[in-house]
């Protein structure tokens, strides 16, 4: 693979600006255009892969509203101590400088299909020929009354990754022993299945690293269960004795809402109160999907399971957390995976490059204490309805703390991996 | 044990192989010869206690070694360099061997391998050469360290094949169909897409072995031994279940062709 430098691009962007003085028909070499909208798992990724493997042939452009990325993923260890900020942001330099993407640091506004192009917020107007859409989540305020995006800054989401990450960082901090941390978690579906558990456990792992026996957390989950309860359950009660108490809807029979001016959190069975009160509201896709007409009434975008390509229209691919992926979590892993489909099917578009059959994974590591990691994972592939999970496993409680601390190692690993397989090698 | 032993494994990638034929035979040789320890005991610069090491026990700590590192007569270059005449060596030095170039660097700024350099390098090898191939997260245990050292002072006093580089001959064992094939490398670069997410293609191992450069012999045996179990590894075990000999053929021409960086 021949890495296009900032030199050649440049070069390459120079024939382009001389061959705007030739006449039109003289024009048929035009790079065919590639547009992502979001620089996140999905976007980036895709991106990186589509300006790779076309070598140059196809001329790609990034828009992400923000000019550094911070990983939702890794952000739980952030709260606990394990990370730095630092380490869980990224920056687009590599994307820009190696690989002879434009990054247009912007907010995406709207999509014209008839025309193929992306309306951004100053009204400017980026033309695609192929569309690749990947913006995440956003959250859907009032499916917890009282909750919005004001009461936020008060009871902080924490479920995109940046300000409110740190926000909730410093809250935690704060907590003193005797105090009580109250969770909402989120419905089904949402982005990362494990992400409030492990984000428990970091909580927890904060206080009783401080020696606050006597500090609690309370978690009013809508779900009657959640992903790798068992080993999370089993992990709280071996590391954090009394700590963590979960309830389930047959408990606490509904949360009615929540009121940011008394940290107060209401259900039919009781009210919680919390000196620091966390709430993951129920999701949806990136609003420009919605916009777009690209979701259907899930509030999610249905795509063809051999492609990543959108139901609603050709030209655009939707992938990552803003889609319906059928039996793959919303997680950063998966959204890295269906870009890679997603990529290898816009250059089949546009350069008539070899497909190949859909090949679909996920892994999700997730830490409940120190050295005590545990994992989950699957292998999918397209069916005629949807992306369907072909094998799996899952860690088995009671497993010693050797492999434990081998898997926490490995989820490191894999941080490391994806980030400069999604942002290109850093240095 | 049973269980430490694959914790080990599954950071170092390297789950308990059977012995490769040349380090077999560099075993033999060794237990008959058996020089006297007395001339090669390590001197310890780095505690004021000294720990002397057993080569005897160093012969067992090795064991973890050598799914990737040959040493004794006759050994070749497999995952990892031989091991012959390591000590005076100038660190990743050696012809034909796809060294990182974080090693490479360390080599050229003057790391030669001796007693100390290798007693500091093992305890954390990712700590002193970042960057480096070698996936193998340390070992803290300093007798343990000693002892191999011991045993290394040893078995490296043979000299290495006449041509180290030279690719084993394949076997007739599992993955044999798959050794026989010429692997496509483009269909494996497209199949490493499933893999490039945690092993990075540049050769860095932070965590997550590193794949690229691997003889083909022990590619397509590490992936047939997790594809049967005899590794155990969850998602390698997940990942090669859909493999079948063309496709571990091209993805071990694929990674094979990669040059570390």
């Amino acid at each position: 693979m021949t890495k296009m430098t900032r030199r050649t691009f440049g070069l390459l962007s120079g024939a382009a600006t001389f061959s705007l003085a030739l006449p039109t028909y003289l024009r048929a070499q035009d790079r065919p255009k590639v547009v992502v909208i979001g620089g996140g798992a999905g976007g980036a990724t895709a991106a990186r892969y589509i300006a790779k493997d076309s070598e140059g042939a196809v001329d790609v452009t990034l828009i992400e509203a923000n000019p550094q990325y911070t990983t939702c993923f890794f952000s739980n260890l952030y709260l606990g101590g394990f990370r730095s900020f630092q380490s869980i942001t990224h920056s687009y330099d590599v994307l820009a400088s190696n690989f002879g993407i434009s990054v247009v640091t912007g907010m995406a506004d709207a999509i014209d299909r008839e025309a193929r192009e992306v309306v951004m917020a100053d009204g400017s107007r980026v033309p695609y020929d192929r569309l690749v859409v990947s913006p995440g989540i956003d959250l859907i305020w009032d499916s917890v009354p009282g909750y919005s995006e004001e009461a936020a800054e008060i009871m902080p989401h924490s479920w995109k990754a940046g300000p409110q990450t740190r926000l909730l960082k410093e809250k935690l901090d704060a907590i003193e022993n005797g105090q009580q941390i109250v969770m909402v978690a989120p419905p089904n579906p949402y982005r990362c299945p494990p992400g409030p558990y492990e984000r428990v456990s970091m909580f927890a792992h904060i206080l009783s690293s401080k020696g606050y026996t006597d500090a609690k957390i309370v978690v009013l989950d809508p779900k009657s269960k959640f992903s790798k309860q068992a080993l999370f359950q089993e992990g709280w009660e071996k590391h954090y004795p009394g700590m963590v108490e979960w309830y389930g809807p047959d408990v606490h029979g509904g949360i009615k809402g929540v009121d940011p001016s008394t940290g107060s959190v209401e259900t039919d069975f009781d009210t919680f109160k919390g000196d620091l009160v966390n709430v993951i509201p129920a999701q949806k896709a990136g609003e420009i999907a919605q916009k777009a007409g690209l979701a259907n009434d899930t509030g999610f975008c249905p795509i063809d399971p051999e492609s990543m390509r959108s139901t609603m229209d050709e030209n655009i691919f939707v992938l990552g957390d803003a889609c319906i992926a059928g039996d793959m979590p919303k997680s950063a892993f998966s959204a890295n995976s269906q870009a890679k489909v997603a990529a290898m099917n816009v250059r089949g578009d546009l350069t008539e490059s070899k497909v190949f059959p859909a090949r679909y994974a996920n892994t999700c590591w997730s830490l409940i204490a120190t050295d005590d990691g545990v994992k989950v994972g699957a292998q999918y592939a397209p069916t005629e309805e949807k992306i369907a999970s072909t094998t799996s496993f899952i860690s088995q409680t009671g497993e010693d703390s050797a492999l434990r601390k081998a898997t926490y190692e490995e989820s490191l690993g894999w941080y490391a991996g994806i980030t400069s397989d999604i942002f290109g090698r850093q240095g | 044990m049973r269980q430490a032993g694959r914790a080990l494994t599954l950071a170092a990638g390297i789950a308990a192989m059977a012995l490769t034929a040349g380090a077999a035979a560099a075993a033999g040789n060794l237990a008959a010869r058996n020089p006297a320890a007395s001339d090669l005991a390590p001197s310890d610069p780095i505690t004021s206690d000294p720990v002397t090491g057993d080569p005897a026990a160093g012969e067992k700590v090795f064991k973890e070694c050598r799914s990737c590192h040959q040493v004794g007569a006759g050994a070749r270059n497999g995952i990892g360099p031989h091991l012959d005449k390591l000590f005076g060596r100038q660190a990743g030095s050696l012809e034909g061997f796809a060294y990182s170039l974080s090693l490479r660097r360390k080599g050229s700024q003057g790391l030669v391998w001796n007693e100390e350099t290798l007693d500091i390098y093992l305890s954390k090898p990712q700590a002193y050469v970042p960057g480096t191939r070698m996936s193998f997260r340390g070992m803290p245990d300093e007798q343990a360290r000693h002892d191999l050292i011991a045993y290394l002072r040893e078995a490296s006093a043979e000299a290495p094949a006449e041509d180290p580089t030279a690719p084993p001959s394949p076997r007739d064992e599992i993955g044999a169909i798959a050794m026989s094939i010429e692997g496509d490398p483009d269909f494996g670069e497209y199949l490493s897409n499933e893999c490039v997410t945690c092993h990075q293609p540049s050769g860095r191992a932070d965590g997550i072995p590193s794949i690229v450069g691997w003889p083909k012999v022990d590619f397509v045996r590490a992936l047939f031994e997790y594809k049967t179990n005899v590794r155990s590894h969850e998602v390698m075990r997940m990942v090669t279940r859909n493999l079948g000999n063309d496709e571990i053929a091209a993805l071990a021409a694929y990674f094979g062709s990669l040059s570390p960086q």
